[in-house]
């Protein structure tokens, strides 16, 4: 919604902006097919245009536009567990590991010959043909893990449920590391199939477009997904478990099968990252995975905005930006510009040194997020609001109730 | 979500003997695993798991200090206990040690000084990390502060690795390390006992001051109500800077302990042993001293075992697995209070 209202709109009249703003209320699937068309366009022509061509060159900068988009998908996973839910899940990279490896052992021969069944000599050369059926069960194969999890788990609040993905987020990469014979142990299964498209053949490394597009259509998928779940009966369920579970369960919640379900969700798409993730490095190991992962993850949806979908996207894309593209060419940029002190200073030593600060410094400035979701920036600045406008603008409130 | 203050500081209640009957109950249990757990480990296994049990307690008690006061997981605090590490090996290289002292005046004088030093140095560090970092985030969402904890994390690991590089660096081990007991044909360290001993009496005297002293008393009830207690007259922002200062300077002691034991430290320690300091504080009960400490030689114990019987590449995801299987069955830890949920 708010991107196509950001759009600077021919005249800038105020009716006309109202007008986009219902049509795309109504229409919210087109709206998403729309926006994320603009995104699709706009992206790789600013990767032509300076500053940005000065960094690196259009295939490099839309390489990393599609690996920015695994990290989008994901947060658009966790935000339906955090953001809507409020279940904190600190061990979501699981989740993305079981996806990755789901699609390995389809698509490999290492896992092929585990599994005894032979995709290559099935489909021959169209074998990435596997990869279309496969983000189905990947995240099928996420979900029920994300179930097997859940089940027993979601009784817990707050905190304890965070610890417990943590440990879970902990548990699987050791597992993948250390049962050698199943998973080939550090170094991990390689050889993965890439996806085949008929018509467009085999994906492969040099061409980042196949990928490129792919990843904008599977986001767009998943975000009228999540934008037309979160305002469905089962959206404003997590919602009110989110603000209060008890007055949610008295209110005819079944509160264990509707976080169950957003946890399976959650779970659900980051397989789907996973299996693109995996077709795309054509390795999945165990080292992919690590609380770095989890918590990065994390750090999009709350800088983001936790709550809301564009939100969370655009933080996403943001803070894998600026980690994986600006930090790591601070170097060459500064060279070019000659400024003598900043010249001399290694920023890939300092990368994490860098994100950390960003990541305080950002917190500290808007710890509501980027693009707060609208109910959520209405308790945070409720001082400002009449009382008795809104029940949630108590002050007692304003820390996140309903843990 | 009411974090209790250790159950043991509890006011003395009318029931007094349903709750001496309860701790005797728990105390025969703690006993009855030290004993099942010495036969099944040996001697030798059984010291090594109480001193890594003793610095898992120690950096756990931070952990669950700082979250039973503003329920904040505080992911910065295992990197707390690593830059311990280093601020120790620091102060003696410094000095001029690099191997074992053999004159016993000057060892103690060089302990306590070590002790002092760096438990002062961490505990300044983490006034500071809570100032800059935490308060001003008091009343935002739970999950900003969350972000910036690991963000601080993130910036102590590299300000380490700056200074000392990514590879392992070697701490002095001024305590002899070939002094032993030996008790038939059992060799036992000193220095497992100094480790325990200093563990213990620290976290004795971290029971005194939380149960008897004023600031104590003001911890207590920030705890439980932190608008209650600033009505009361509590200066809030002082008990919880003391909090921080209190657990990050039992981290800090940690990390001498562990440089003298094991002679090598490096940038990211702090990760791994803060996420099983923290799982040891939540498997005896987040916001309980007492659990905390318990948590921690559970842990070591888990650990050692794990090693003991060939699975130590197991050893986390067993750790992990216990404690999912504890949360399933006792949500609220080992001797957490089954807290009403608030409404």
């Amino acid at each position: 919604m708010s991107v196509v209202q950001d759009v600077p709109a021919p005249g800038g009249s105020r009716g006309f902006r109202m007008r986009i703003g219902t049509l795309s209320a109504r229409h919210r699937s087109w709206t998403i097919i729309i926006g994320m068309a603009i995104v699709a366009a706009v992206l790789p022509t600013l990767a032509l245009v300076p500053p940005f061509s000065s960094f690196q060159n259009q295939a490099s900068w839309i390489d990393g536009f599609t690996n920015a988009g695994v990290f989008v998908l994901l947060a658009l996973g966790l935000n339906l567990v955090v953001g809507v839910a409020g279940l904190l899940d600190l061990g979501y990279a699981a989740f993305f590991a079981i996806g990755a490896y789901a699609y390995a052992y389809a698509a490999s021969p290492f896992g092929n010959e585990i599994l005894g069944i032979d995709v290559a000599a099935l489909l021959g050369d169209a074998k990435g043909l596997i990869f279309w059926p496969m983000l189905i069960i990947g995240a099928l194969v996420a979900a029920t893990f994300g179930i097997l999890l859940g089940a027993p788990t979601l009784r817990l609040r707050g905190d304890y449920l965070a610890i417990v993905t943590l440990g879970f987020g902990e548990i699987v990469p050791i597992v993948f590391l250390n049962a050698d014979d199943l998973t080939n142990g550090t170094n991990g299964i390689g050889g993965v199939f890439r996806p085949y498209l008929p018509g467009v053949g085999s994906f492969t490394a040099i061409d980042p477009w196949p990928y490129y597009l792919t990843m904008i259509g599977l986001i767009t998928i998943v975000m009228i997904f999540c934008y037309r779940l979160a305002e469905s009966r089962i959206g404003r369920a997590w919602e009110a478990i989110r603000e209060d579970e008890l007055a949610a369960a008295a209110n005819g919640i079944n509160t264990v099968t509707t976080k169950l379900l957003a946890f399976a969700l959650g779970a659900s798409t980051a397989g789907i990252a996973g299996v693109f993730n995996a077709a795309k490095l054509t390795v999945v190991s165990p080292d992919q995975f690590g609380f770095v992962v989890s918590f990065t993850v994390l750090a999009m949806v709350v800088l983001g905005g936790m709550g809301n979908f564009w939100g969370v996207a655009v933080g996403a894309f943001v803070i894998y930006t600026i980690n994986n593209v600006v930090l790591k060419t601070l170097n060459q940029f500064f060279d070019t510009l000659g400024i003598p002190i900043l010249e001399d200073i290694d920023f890939i030593g300092l990368q994490f040194l860098l994100y950390g600060i960003a990541l305080v410094g950002m917190m500290l400035l808007r710890p509501e997020g980027l693009f707060p979701n609208s109910r959520r920036k209405r308790e945070l600045h409720a001082e400002v609001t009449q009382p008795g406008e809104d029940e949630m603008t108590l002050p007692e409130v304003t820390e996140e109730g309903g843990r | 979500m009411t974090a209790p203050a250790a159950a043991a500081d509890a006011p003395p209640s009318r029931s007094l003997s349903g709750d001496s009957a309860r701790a005797l109950t728990q105390l025969g249990i703690v006993a009855a695993a030290l004993i099942v757990a010495f036969l099944v480990l040996g001697p030798e296994q059984f010291i090594n798991a109480l001193t890594l049990g003793a610095i898992y307690a120690l950096v756990a008690i931070g952990y669950t200090m700082v979250y039973g006061i503003i329920e904040l997981i505080n992911f910065a605090h295992g990197d707390v206990f690593m830059v311990g590490t280093f601020v120790s090996l620091s102060f003696l290289t410094s000095l001029g040690f690099s191997g074992a002292v053999r004159d016993p005046a000057l060892l103690v004088v060089l302990l306590v000084a070590v002790f002092i030093f760096t438990s002062v140095v961490m505990g300044l560090v983490g006034v500071l990390i809570e100032r800059s970092a935490y308060r001003p985030l008091r009343n935002a969402p739970r999950l900003a502060p969350l972000i910036t904890a690991i963000g601080v994390s993130f910036i102590l690991q590299n300000i380490v690795q700056i200074f000392y590089g990514p590879f392992q660096t070697n701490a002095p081990q001024i305590f002899p390390t070939d002094a032993f007991f030996e008790v038939g044909n059992v060799k036992i360290p000193i220095l497992s006992f100094f480790i325990i001993a200093v563990a213990v009496g620290l976290m004795l005297g971290l029971q005194l001051f939380i149960g008897r002293t004023r600031m104590g008393r003001a911890m207590r009830s920030t705890a439980l109500d932190r608008d209650a207690a600033a009505l009361m007259g509590v200066n809030i922002n002082r008990t919880i800077a003391i909090t921080f200062f209190i657990g990050s300077a039992l981290a800090g002691a940690a990390g001498v302990v562990y440089g003298l034991q094991y002679g090598v430290t490096r940038f990211d320690l702090g990760f791994q042993a803060g996420l099983k300091a923290f799982t040891a504080a939540v498997l005896g009960g987040i916001g309980n001293t007492v659990g905390a400490a318990l948590g921690g030689f559970i842990i070591g114990f888990i650990e050692v075992a794990a090693v003991a019987f060939g699975y130590g590449r197991w050893g986390p995801a067993v750790v992990f697995g216990v404690l999912v299987i504890v949360l399933v069955f006792r949500p609220a830890g080992l001797l957490g209070q089954q807290v009403g949920e608030r409404a």
